[in-house]
């Protein structure tokens, strides 16, 4: 599983290349991989819905962080659905792209998507699901933000990559308590954990943070704004991770936990509100779009209201549901959005006021889009028709609030059945109009949607295949044994039926009679502006103003203020701590040592000391630099004193280099001045005067407490024979922590490059202006 | 602000700092010195050198530009742990030939690693020592 995850990430560097050379055939090429990954999935499709195959990378040496992998029911239908929609979608792409330059980049980012999805549906470890968790997070950024040259893709970009990334903070938080709990970070062994993990005090901020990774992530109320924005990205991607596969993350993840985390009031009450109330939202704001892509990206929200709905129902027949839903809509929705984008790439409008009659001239889109329709009305003999069944069924079993849970779902199905009929009968019937710039789509562009909706109608007439599948997903979900069993066609008339029934004409009348809705459609999307996304837009703008406000406090360009902080807050934090913990107590013979002081010591002691003295008090800046080097000097004499002649030279370097610079900056500065006020002088001093005490007395009580370390012996030991050096400072900075030695150089390299743009990019250095005036001194 | 007393000096000092400063490379291993202080001094020939003649001058006598010098210092500290890495041990992992040459002892990864230190070294102070110097020589303009 490993090859295949890595497979996508090392073709997409190569796929660049492949497109310059091959720009015709590239997005076919890129399609081979996926193809590939879904034969394999489809060879291990038994072992994966029995025992399940596992396999794990010892990845790094903390304690259970490991890079396993486990494809079982759930991962296998995942897997199908990223591999086979993945395929389909390269090949659309290849013909959605050609003759851009930039399809190459298209191809490779896909490509890097597929193998992060791959990764999160078959990571059986908490840490390497959130990597890959994260990575989709910024393929996708990418991905939205393809025409980066649009200040609207931009923001629409970043506002995902702000949502998603910020969920996916809180849920690497909730992964951190979960383990903290268990004990564990592998995913498998959480089940047997399920008591322990709901029993615990920690198990409500688990869930929140878990809520708040995944309803950010499948785009749940309130986040879900970041979703429709998201469709200024290419339809390619778009039918891809924003219907298909990436916002399935979330309630992919509920899926997987729900054995450990699920079956709780808390768990039930939390994602039913939540999903019930995006189905719903989105459901009906999706009947107010105008574009198409739009309206099918609130409908897309409103399908993973009802995943999430039914996940957190998590009754048996609820999984059941739930793992067949997730199937049929990856392809009645992908087969949309890529009829969606067949029809913008040839009309050159995605505006359904403008779309009639196009069945004639786009015979081929008008089926692919027909067959996902009734799929998404639920049709029988539509893989659709199943799911819709079971959703209904596991509403009416439910054995809570059985009637209004119906009628809430059913609410939201209507919503569905009326999308389809826009999909379909809106834009391929009646008259047809003339389009300017009208060409028929290549054959890339309607053979996927063709095939994935053709799918649909295969499955709806396989039931087997489509109960198998999604049986081994849901027990998977679900913790024990589950089995479907499909029926082709009903044999009697069940409630089910009815509702269904019930469904598709409500979905029909309201179709017709959509106008008259248009007022109270106008007054959800006025609060839809001003909720959950006008209150993102004011986050976001505030947060600048935020940050201007504490960089005025904090570091308002006086060198002096910002000692007074770093030392301030240094001393309260260290202050607080030896209060609150109760240090070691000062040593009580002080004054008794100093007569040990040897009389050179004394003197050493006394220069140094004469020179702060003179620090203090000196009226020139040459007086005080040369002070200064007193200081420097007499304490580098201390080291060598005391056994340490490598931090002596050092530090006699560092004092030359100092005086060297100091003198070039000297003549540039104004003269001295006593400016502060009193006030000023006193605070300061005062700080200075605490800060020079506390480290007095820290190295007074640490010294004094006897130092048990077995690194001192062990680097002093080991220097001769496995570093070839007697010089053990030297040795443990090359060889033993030679890594931190390379992180230390690298951080200077950069610090050097920020100190020369400080220098040479000073404000008033552009032209003509002096270097003189105010503005520019350093 | 050129002083003869400085330049002349300066010629005199300028290349025993730099041997001094290869010579607390080499033998950093085994007593004081290394590439961190062996830097500083290299660094601090060269500053002498602009203060007796001109940073234009120093930058010539330099040859290479001081970024150049940290880019090929980092370059060295990482390529110094690919051998380590290559013989199946982890990154870094010091390898000493058994070989010994006159002057320089052992050779090793260690001792690359140790050069590319100093070099980054001279590069970051050049590069402030020089661009502060630099200031200083356009406002005299």
């Amino acid at each position: 599983m490993l090859n295949a995850v890595l497979a996508g990430f090392v073709l997409t560097f190569v796929a660049p290349q492949v497109a310059r050379h091959l720009p015709r055939q590239a997005g076919a090429i890129a399609a081979l991989l996926p193809a590939g990954i879904f034969v394999w999935l489809l060879n291990q499709a038994e072992l994966a819905m029995g025992p399940g195959v596992v396999e794990r990378w010892p990845w790094s040496p903390l304690p259970g962080v490991t890079l396993s992998f486990h494809l079982d029911g759930l991962s296998l239908l995942m897997a199908l659905i990223i591999s086979g929609v993945g395929a389909l979608i390269l090949l659309y792409a290849g013909a959605y792209m050609q003759g851009q330059a930039q399809a190459g980049r298209l191809y490779a980012l896909l490509l890097a998507f597929m193998a992060s999805m791959l990764g999160l549906v078959l990571a059986d470890n908490l840490i390497a699901l959130f990597i890959f968790w994260e990575l989709t997070s910024i393929t996708s950024f990418l991905l939205i933000g393809w025409h980066y040259q649009e200040e609207r893709s931009r923001a629409a970009a970043l506002q995902a990559l702000i949502v998603t990334g910020g969920g996916g903070l809180a849920l690497l938080a909730g992964f951190v308590l979960i383990a903290l709990v268990s004990g564990t970070w592998e995913i498998a062994a959480l089940a047997a954990q399920a008591g322990t993990l709901q029993d615990s005090g920690l198990y409500l901020p688990i869930l929140l943070l878990l809520w708040l990774g995944a309803a950010s992530k499948s785009a749940q109320f309130p986040f879900h704004f970041w979703l429709p924005g998201a469709m200024v990205a290419p339809t390619p991607v778009s039918a891809y991770l924003h219907s298909a596969t990436m916002v399935k993350a979330g309630v992919y993840l509920l899926a997987r936990l729900s054995p450990a985390l699920g079956g709780t009031n808390e768990w039930s009450l939390l994602f039913m509100v939540t999903g019930l109330v995006t189905l719903l939202l989105g459901g009906w704001l999706s009947l107010k779009q105008d574009d198409m892509k739009r309206m099918l990206a609130y409908s897309t929200v409103s399908s993973l209201g009802l995943l999430v709905t039914l996940l957190g129902l998590g009754t048996k027949l609820a999984t059941e549901a739930a793992a067949l839903y997730l199937l049929a809509h990856a392809l009645f929705k992908g087969t949309l959005f890529m009829v969606a984008g067949a029809i913008d790439h040839a009309t050159g409008t995605r505006d359904l006021r403008r779309l009639r009659g196009l069945a004639g001239a786009l015979p081929t889109s008008a089926l692919a889009a027909g067959l996902a329709g009734l799929s998404m009305a639920g049709i029988p003999l539509l893989a659709g028709f199943a799911a819709k069944e079971f959703i209904y069924e596991a509403a009416l079993f439910s054995g809570g609030s059985v009637w209004l849970l119906t009628l809430l779902l059913l609410a939201g199905n209507v919503a569905f059945v009326v999308v389809a009929q826009q999909m379909t009968l809106r834009i391929f019937t009646g008259a047809s109009l003339r389009f300017e710039h009208f060409h028929a789509p290549r054959v890339g562009l309607w053979a996927g949607p063709l095939v994935l909706g053709a799918l649909g109608l295969a499955l709806g007439l396989l039931p087997e295949v489509m109960a198998t599948l999604a049986g081994a997903a849901a027990r998977a979900i679900y913790g024990a044994p589950v089995t479907i069993h499909l029926f082709l066609l009903p044999d009697s008339v069940t409630p089910m039926l009815l509702l269904s029934a019930l469904t598709i004409v409500a979905g029909i009348l309201l179709y017709r009679r959509r106008t008259q809705l248009e007022p109270w459609l106008n007054w959800l999307d006025q609060g839809e502006r001003l909720g959950p996304e006008g209150a993102f837009r004011r986050l976001v703008g505030g947060l600048p103003r935020f940050a201007e406000r504490v960089t005025a406090i904090l570091q308002n360009g006086r060198l002096r203020s910002y000692v007074l902080w770093v030392v301030g807050a240094w001393l309260l934090l260290l202050a607080l701590t030896w209060l609150l913990r109760g240090g070691p107590g000062v040593p009580s013979d002080l004054v008794a040592r100093l007569a040990d002081l040897r009389f050179h010591e004394l003197v050493l002691v006394l220069v140094i000391l004469a020179g702060l003295a003179s620090v203090m008090q000196a009226g020139t800046l040459l007086t005080l630099i040369v002070s200064l080097g007193v200081v420097g000097f007499g304490t580098a004499m201390v080291f060598i004193l005391f056994g340490a002649p490598d931090l002596a030279m050092t530090q006699f370097s560092i004092e030359t280099l100092g005086v060297i610079l100091f003198v070039l900056v000297l003549y540039r500065l104004p003269g001295m001045v006593r400016l502060s006020p009193r006030r000023t002088v006193l605070r300061d001093s005062i700080v200075t005067g605490l800060a020079g005490a506390v480290v007095t007395l820290m190295i007074l009580v640490i010294t004094d407490v006897p130092l048990v370390s077995p690194l001192k012996t062990w680097f002093a030991d080991a220097s001769e024979p496995l570093g070839h050096g007697h010089n053990v400072v030297n040795v443990i900075l090359v060889d033993f922590r030679g890594f931190d030695t390379m992180g230390e150089i690298t951080v200077l390299g950069i610090a050097a490059i920020g100190i020369f743009a400080l220098l040479k990019l000073r404000p008033g250095r552009g032209g003509e202006s002096k270097a003189g005036d105010g503005e520019g001194r350093p | 602000m050129t002083s003869i007393i400085l330049a002349v000096a300066t010629r005199l000092i300028f290349p025993l700092m730099l041997m001094f400063s290869l010579f607390l490379l080499l033998r950093g291993h085994d007593a004081p010195g290394g590439g961190f202080v062996g830097g500083l001094v290299a660094a601090s020939a060269f500053a002498l050198f602009a203060f007796a003649t001109s940073v234009t001058r120093a930058r010539d006598a330099l040859r290479r530009s001081t970024f150049r010098l940290i880019g090929v210092g980092l370059l060295f500290a990482f390529v110094s742990g690919l051998p380590g890495l290559f013989a199946g041990s982890p990154f870094l992992r010091a390898l000493w030939t058994s070989a010994e040459l006159p002057v320089i002892g052992k050779l090793s990864s260690v001792l690359l690693f140790d050069t590319g230190v100093l070099l980054v070294v001279v590069g970051v102070t050049l590069t402030i020592v020089f661009a502060m110097a630099e200031a200083d020589e356009e406002e005299e303009e």
